[in-house]
């Protein structure tokens, strides 16, 4: 919000409940998409394909985004390593969406071995 | 809420944890892969940033510099996008009004049971 803008107490609250509203459509949704791939732990693309159908389109390239740096992130604390030239490289690939979709299915296959739901490091 | 260290406090500002509670709370939900668990909080909060600029733009608290619960509950009404909203951001009205309608429910025959005792009305 633009600067200074207040925010009331039951504006706040309100928002708040929203949110959850929000993940627990998000989930059941996601949910829905995973139990058509017979799968019984939800994935990244569940997640995005929820967005779709929920109609927030617009969130999906900015997710997306995120998610390669969130990755990379999570790998670099693993090997500790820094990969600056992939910054470079997701920009590209934003460009070709399609491409990243089939790629991200592969990912996801081999990562839902190895990441269940710890998300305590 | 337990915090994550180093990355996830810079690429989303929700805490994982409470999010991974709330998913984990709807019925169907087995396992959640760490990707989608961070997908779910990072759209969560584009979604309330979303919620929030959107109401803003379209609400009368902007004349006040303000955004109001009336903002938001107005945006839940009148755009389908956020019609899933409508049930927990309901409208509010004065104590008075609702008190007639229950007087008129009543002499329609029906007894009308409220969710809400709201008193206020925002601008």
């Amino acid at each position: 919000l633009p600067d200074g803008v207040n925010i009331s107490k039951e504006a706040r609250s309100a928002i708040s409940r929203a949110a959850s509203v929000f993940v627990l459509y998000a989930t059941s949704c996601a949910n829905n998409f995973a139990m058509k791939g017979k799968r019984k732990t939800l994935n990244a693309g569940d997640v995005l394909s929820a967005m779709e159908e929920m109609e927030f389109q617009r969130f999906v390239a900015p997710l997306k985004e995120s998610l390669e740096v969130y990755r990379r992130e999570q790998r670099g604390k693993k090997e500790a390593r820094k990969d600056k030239d992939k910054k470079t490289d997701s920009e590209e690939q934003d460009k070709s969406r399609e491409e990243e979709n089939e790629d991200e299915d592969e990912r996801m296959e081999e990562e839902e071995q190895n990441d269940e739901e710890e998300v305590d490091n | 809420a337990a915090r994550l260290s180093g990355g996830e406090n810079r690429l989303v500002s929700l805490p994982l944890s409470r999010i991974r509670v709330i998913m984990k709370s709807s019925p169907e939900v087995s396992s959640i892969n760490q990707d989608a668990l961070f997908l779910t909080a990072k759209a969560t909060e584009l979604f309330v940033q979303y919620l929030a600029t959107y109401s803003y733009k379209h609400g009368r608290g902007k004349e006040k510099n303000a955004l109001t619960y009336s903002d938001l509950s107005h945006t839940a009404e009148e755009c389908e996008t956020f019609q899933f909203l409508t049930d927990i951001l309901p409208k509010k009205i004065l104590a008075s009004k609702y008190l007639k309608m229950l007087e008129k429910e009543k002499q329609d025959g029906e007894v009308g049971e409220g969710d809400e005792d709201e008193e206020e009305e925002d601008e």
